[in-house]
């Protein structure tokens, strides 16, 4: 019997087609983030409140992965998105970079400043899976309860952005604010937090701020 | 779902690195506690994903990583209760200023082969 040793990392298939992803969304110049979050936190509504407010201003795109409906990529359309593509995975909990790279073709990257892409509603297997673009912003929601980071913590340590959404709740869930912040700083240390409502409005202009100085870099 | 894509990926980088006309009896895999893999889940569609391959009837071992913070203030290095109820603060001084050190890895470590 003869040990070979390896050591390499188990979705290092997928990092690679993520990388190419990178690189298409690069040459054409469009920014691109990976929204993720559990089902109902809000996502949906963020990129609709998003494209409504961004829409005049930048050229955005969605693509928009769900189990089987093409809700989502109804919604964007109809809120402003240059461009919408569904990808429906078929009962897969998750996007990977295969799917996008396969969604890619079917916008016209050219015409693109921006790229929103919506995972799959689940709050485990999105972090496992890079998809190629610049940055992945994670959806909290205040009813979700204050103890996610501590559930959660590979979804958090994994994301570069962090929006709360549902804060118009706050008066009417028990949600210890800095019982949460506290388990986020320590895993994703310094992690750009935008607590909001997408029903009011109340918080969005510090997001889309964020977003477009992003878009800048 | 997750877990077959895994699967597969363990199963390419295994075949990968097998010599011709050798035979893979054991894979280890090193999992962290913070890369939500259901190791029970991966075994099941081992079987159907080697089946056929030289790597069909390998042993899957997995060695557990446990998630460890590292306390900036004193030094000391602890372990992550799943989940932390009392938060992440050191046990020793209460410090809230602590980093995760381990318990994302998830890869290959070696495999076993014959002739």
């Amino acid at each position: 019997m003869t040990t070979i040793p390896i050591i390499e990392k188990i979705l290092s298939a997928n990092d690679r087609l993520a990388a190419e992803n990178r690189a298409a969304l690069d040459a054409a110049r469009v920014f691109a983030i990976n929204v993720i979050a559990s089902p109902g936190a809000g996502k949906t509504s963020l990129i609709e409140q998003t494209l409504k407010a961004l829409a005049g201003k930048l050229r955005i795109g969605v693509i928009d992965g769900d189990l089987a409906t093409s809700i989502d990529a109804d919604r964007a359309a109809a809120a402003g998105a240059s461009q919408a593509v569904q990808i429906n995975t078929g009962g897969d909990c998750h996007l990977d970079a295969v799917m996008v790279q396969q969604a890619l073709p079917q916008l016209k990257l050219d015409d693109l400043d921006l790229l929103i892409i919506e995972n799959v509603g689940n709050l485990v297997c999105p972090a496992s899976f890079a998809l190629g673009t610049h940055k992945t912003v994670l959806v909290a929601s205040i009813p979700e309860g204050d103890d996610k980071p501590y559930k959660y913590p590979a979804t958090y340590r994994g994301v570069e952005a962090l929006v709360i959404n549902k804060i118009d709740l706050l008066p009417y869930v028990p949600f210890r604010m800095e019982y949460f912040r506290q388990g986020v700083e320590t895993l994703n240390p310094g992690l750009a937090a935008f607590p909001l409502s997408c029903r009011t409005g109340e918080g969005m202009p510090a997001w889309l701020d964020w977003l477009a100085g992003q878009r800048r870099k | 779902m997750h877990e077959l894509a895994v699967t597969e990926s363990i199963l390419a980088i295994t075949l990968k690195h097998t010599p011709p006309g050798q035979r893979v009896t054991a894979i280890n895999v090193v999992i962290g506690q913070l890369s939500s893999i259901v190791d029970d889940s991966v075994q099941f569609y081992w079987d159907i994903a080697s089946a056929d391959t030289a790597a069909a009837g390998a042993r899957l071992n997995f060695r557990r990583l446990p998630a460890e913070l590292l306390c900036l203030s004193c030094g000391a290095r602890f372990g992550l209760g799943m989940p932390a109820e009392d938060g992440f603060a050191c046990p020793g001084c209460k410090s809230e200023v602590v980093k995760v050190v381990q318990g994302e890895e998830f890869y290959v470590e070696d495999i076993e082969v014959e002739g």
